[in-house]
């Protein structure tokens, strides 16, 4: 960079400011554009008819009565549909021996969840929709359903797909060091079961989709609630036979995702081949019921895990077999080993132990699919070893912060590997430790904890070290075979009177990207934050890239906007001073002006060098061409991923009479290396916190033992809720990384990552004199009152 | 979901609703704050062919004190029975409950009437009517019928209202000196149903509590006046009154939470609310 500055340094520098969000106010003022937001004529509705048992052969579907409803355009079925979309397996090169079953838009011959969808009606509007949907009949012959992960290995089971010969999805198994010798030698040993309930992300919008052919442009125009418009673009075009170009993908506002948008779901995959079949406009919208059975569901594992620690309480080694059911098919086409995977991956990530040895086994069931969801596999491998840990620091008597700075990997000891031979750039989790321990006051609140035992009241206080993949590089998906972009592209374009356009190929899904994208393209090109509009989510007007998940969106599109910005920048000076005969070097742009680099003051605006690049070039010296517009694209190379870390406390008083627990504080100090916007990154921690407390406490799909799921409602699924939720103290260290210039690593994921081992922790904390200890999450009163022996 | 198809009339005089109601027999449903039936609409888990609007026949709501009651218009919403001086005064266990029901925007929808003539046995309302000894005010085309809150919740989502009979008030007895009054819930989230819930009045004596009366709610198919625990606490204390409890309750195991953690929970609640009402802190 000139001038020696950085640019946390430049003048007009936005970055690590918590500069306002230019979509809020459009927002707020109900002007979003969200899916059934989006006007077009003709348009037709479709709903779909959804298996109401878990496993099912399709004997006959009598539709004749349905297609003659009021207002109804077309019933259509599996095989009807699949002569126009083609079906699907979702496996990676990568995860070695996963395997799925072609899966269809539209279920032909059997049906393999309650809630999988196996006929659609396209009608005037929804509720015309819904009421054929009501008049066809479906005989359905019921086959045995795999609803228990814990036996769909068992011989006797039967396999859902009778061509893999068993319902063994995928498994992965790892040693490293001498995990035998650890636990022989050591001193203490501790065990437990740890069970994570399936639960799953409740967008405020729901998914939706609008697809629209114009046979005469020859092109399929979808609006989607999505999170990877150009992967959706891929795929709507491979399965539907349509040439790229042919497919544009626009995801303008989106009502949250979490992870659930970024997947393929059969029902949208129906409507846009529906869309090509009728020829009009057709939309799906999922209501509230529908989503609970057919968005993805994430997590139901069930880890037994062992720690071997020495004397002193340096952890020997970690031990762990994973189990985890994934519904009947992995989905696509990410796929759903990664969550198992990154399990394996991520346990015990934070420590110096040199022994682990993990087994993870995905298992095929007729519940709902599940996939990645906010914090894939994080939680669960936080849990395994935090929860160890303090079993560990308890039977030796060692305090759990003591147990923790005793044995993280020093921060001077990166680069390194973490044991499962993950490659970590720079980690904090000494300096973040300790800020946390001084942020919460830990001794004063240990001091409180033990005089309110004294009286009765049963306090807990927990702690959760964890680390986040972020940013990550091809090798998540692309080495795979997934045709899933890696790389992101900011395209920016200054106009006349000196504002720019910046165009990002990352998506916006509430959480700020756009404002991210805004700050660094202003800071980069020296043009006030007010003259920056970000355009972003459209396949036709973006450069091309993955979108926003896996906490990508800042790290890898604001250092593609940087890099495009920097680029303008040195564009528009060399323009500048061939005007000003000055030598560019010399010059810079602050606040919309080109001013002299050294003193500030300015030598013209950047208004009148584009009134002169756009309507008076014929003035300019002759040889010189303005390229006002500009492309960067920037994907990270030098590591796989950026690793993150972070470290949670959760206070909580256990009411041990009704086992209702009450969340007094919470607090996180979390390492994203830069932070870009430190107001945006303090509430994606804050709401990934509350998600993870969400899981940790509260969410679950219940499903019984036919695989219905029983509380799929907004009345019966607990999502959680502000009123019970704590206040969450958020501070950070920073640990920039070297792979871009801007240095920011991912935020989005954190807090869910390290909240359930947290609280789940501070429970176990309040009740430990009680004798009781919980290890199933959700974590609820009836869960506490039964380890307490009360019920 | 969307709800299906359904016709809709806005009467402006109750004999008008009735009519309807009358004509339409079991196609026709009252709607009052619409915060369940609305719901239900669009689950499709009910289909009316004719929706009767209650909310602009005027005189169904407002709270005034009479004759040794407080009478309350079933169109009265959860809001205005929160707000209003003569509950707070004279039905401080209503006033005490009103909070616990829903979410504000709910409560300013919702209805007094509308909760007690659904009769879910995990509101509110219905426990402190039972609680109470309130009597509902029915009107049919024949004429107006009172019947006393203990022969009116008769089983899950039951109530004594016939057919094309509408709930117009509720009476409240004033209370009599002494009286005290205890409600407690618990829920997993604020404005969930309970999982267990308490709504008890009792008169306070020199020595104890007599004229006990232990409603609760969430945990059977209606809200239930646990009889024998209401004399054990009168006769012998709480100890006796939790014992006693056993019989006068029967959870069934539900998707939410098992049986026995209901009747733990109401065994805790009943100390709790008891406890008070004896200290005179409700």
């Amino acid at each position: 960079m000139s001038g020696g500055l950085t640019f946390l340094d430049r003048p007009n520098s936005y970055i690590g400011r918590s500069v306002p969000r230019p979509n809020a106010r459009r927002l707020l003022e109900g002007r979003g554009t969200f899916v059934d937001d989006v006007a077009v004529p003709r348009l037709a509705h479709v709903a779909f008819l959804r298996s109401p048992v878990a496993h099912a052969r399709i004997a006959a579907l009598h539709t004749a009565a349905a297609s003659a409803m009021p207002g109804v355009l077309a019933v259509v079925d599996g095989p009807a549909l699949a002569r126009v979309c083609a079906p699907w397996v979702g496996v990676l090169g990568h995860f070695k021996g996963l395997r799925s079953a072609p899966q269809h838009a539209l279920a032909v011959d059997r049906v393999t969840w309650v809630g999988e969808p196996f006929c659609a009606v396209v009608a005037r509007s929804r509720p015309e929709a819904e009421d054929a949907l009501a008049a066809i009949r479906a005989d359905l012959e019921p086959l045995p359903a795999v609803v228990d992960m814990e036996t769909a290995l068992d011989p006797g089971t039967p396999p859902i797909h009778p061509e893999l010969g068993d319902n063994l999805a995928f498994e992965r198994r790892l040693e490293v060091g001498d995990v035998e010798g650890a636990f022989r030698d050591a001193a203490l040993v501790v065990e437990e079961t740890f069970g994570f309930g399936r639960h799953t992300g409740v967008c405020l919008e729901p998914r939706a989709i609008l697809a629209d052919w114009n046979a005469a442009d020859g092109l399929l125009t979808v609006h989607h609630s999505f999170q990877a418009p150009h992967m959706m673009q891929d795929i709507l075009a491979k399965h539907l036979a349509l040439p790229e170009g042919a497919v544009r993908v626009i995801c303008r506002d989106v009502g949250g995702s979490f992870g659930i948008k970024v997947h393929i779901y059969p029902d949208e995959m129906a409507t846009c081949a529906l869309a090509l079949m009728l020829r009009r406009p057709v939309k799906f919208v999922a209501d509230r019921l529908e989503s609970f059975t057919s968005d993805i569901h994430a997590r139901d594992h069930r880890v037994t895990a062992r720690m071997a620690f020495s004397a002193e309480g340096d952890i020997l080694a970690l031990d762990m077999d994973d189990l985890t059911g994934i519904g009947p098919y992995s989905v696509y086409p990410r796929t759903s080993a990664v969550e198992a995977n990154q399990v394996v991956n991520l346990t015990g990530g934070p420590y110096r132990h040199g022994a682990y040895r993990a087994r993870a086994r995905v298992v095929l069931q007729n519940k709902a699919p599940t996939c990645q969801y906010r914090a894939v596999g994080h939680p669960i491998a936080t849990m395994v070893a935090e929860g160890l840990l303090d079993l560990g620091a308890a039977r030796l008597g060692l305090d759990p912060a003591a147990i923790r700075l005793r044995n993280v990997i020093p921060d001077d000891a990166y680069p390194c590997a973490g044991v499962s031979g993950i490659r970590l750039e720079k980690l904090s989790h000494q300096a973040a430790l300790a800020k946390l321990l001084a942020m919460m006051d830990y001794d004063a609140l240990r001091a409180e904890q033990a005089a309110l035992r004294r009286e009765g009241v049963h306090r807990g206080i927990g702690l959760s070290v964890f680390i986040e993949i972020t940013n990550p590089s091809a090798a998540f998906y692309g080495v795979g075979g997934a045709r899933i972009s890696a790389q992101d592209g900011c395209t920016i374009r200054l106009d006349p009177q000196g504002g720019v356009v910046a165009a990002i190929s990352v998506t916006e899904q509430g959480q700020g990207t756009e404002a991210v994208i805004a700050q660094v393209v202003a800071t980069a090109t020296g043009v006030p934050l007010g003259m920056v509009r970000v355009v972003s989510g459209d396949t036709q007007a973006t450069p091309y890239g993955g979108g926003t998940w896996a906490s990508r969106g800042a790290g890898i599109g604001g250092e593609a906007a940087w890099q495009a910005g920097k680029a303008l920048r040195a564009n528009v000076t060399a323009v500048a001073a061939a005007i000003l005969q000055a030598r560019a070097e010399t010059l810079d742009i602050r606040e919309g002006a080109i001013v002299d680099a050294a003193t500030g003051v300015e030598r013209m605006s950047l208004a009148e060098l584009g009134r002169i690049a756009y309507f008076r070039p014929d003035t300019l010296p002759a040889g010189v061409q303005p390229e006002f517009v500009v492309t960067r694209h920037y994907v990270p190379k030098d590591y796989p991923f950026a690793f993150t870390n972070g470290v949670q406390a959760s206070s909580v008083e256990v009411d041990v009479e009704t086992g209702f627990v009450r969340l007094l504080g919470h607090w996180c100090v979390e390492d994203c290396g830069t932070v870009l916007n430190p107001l945006l990154v303090d509430e994606q921690i804050r709401g990934g916190i509350v998600q993870g407390l969400g899981g940790a406490l509260f969410e679950h799909c219940l499903y019984d033992s036919e695989g219905q799921l029983l509380n799929g409602s907004m009345a019966d699924y607990l999502v959680p809720m502000a009123g019970e939720m704590p206040d969450i103290a958020v501070a950070h260290v920073v640990s920039a990384t070297a792979s871009s210039e801007i240095g920011a690593k991912g935020a989005g994921e954190a807090g869910t990552a390290g909240a359930p081992a947290a609280v789940v922790n501070a429970i176990n904390d309040a009740l430990r004199p009680l004798g009781a200890r919980v290890s199933r999450q959700p974590v609820t009163p009836e869960t506490i009152l039964e380890a307490l022996g009360a019920i | 979901m969307k709800a299906p198809e359904v016709a809709y009339a806005c009467p402006s005089t109750l004999d008008e609703a009735l009519t309807l109601l009358s004509r339409h027999g079991d196609e026709a449903r009252p709607l009052a704050g619409g915060q369940s039936l609305v719901t239900a609409l669009n689950m499709r888990l009910a289909a009316p062919a004719l929706l009767v609007d209650l909310n602009r026949i005027p005189d169904l709501a407002g709270i005034t004190r009479r004759d040794g009651v407080v009478r309350v218009g079933a169109m009265t919403r959860h809001r205005d029975l929160g707000a209003s001086d003569l509950v707070r005064d004279h039905l401080p266990l209503v006033a005490a409950a009103v909070p616990h029901i829903a979410h504000p925007a709910i409560r300013n929808r919702g209805t007094l009437g509308g909760s007690v003539a659904l009769g879910d046995p995990a509101a509110e309302l219905p426990a402190c009517c039972l609680a109470l000894g309130a009597t509902m005010v029915l009107r049919g085309q024949g004429g107006e019928r009172r019947v006393p809150a203990d022969a009116f919740f008769l089983g899950l989502y039951a109530t004594a209202i016939a057919p094309a009979e509408i709930l117009v008030a509720i009476e409240f007895p004033l209370p009599e000196p002494g009286a005290v009054w205890g409600f407690q819930e618990l829920a997993r989230r604020h404005g969930d149903y309970a999982l267990a819930g308490l709504a008890a009045t009792a008169r306070r004596r020199e020595r104890g509590l007599d004229a006990v009366r232990l409603v609760f709610f969430g945990v059977g198919d209606r809200p239930v006046l646990a009889r024998g625990a209401s004399a054990a606490l009168a006769g012998a204390g709480i100890r006796a009154a939790q014992a006693a409890l056993d019989a006068d309750i029967d959870p069934p195991d539900d998707v939410a939470v098992k049986g026995r953690t209901r009747r733990h929970l109401a065994r805790v609640l009943l100390g709790r609310v008891a406890g008070g009402m004896l200290e005179g802190a409700p």
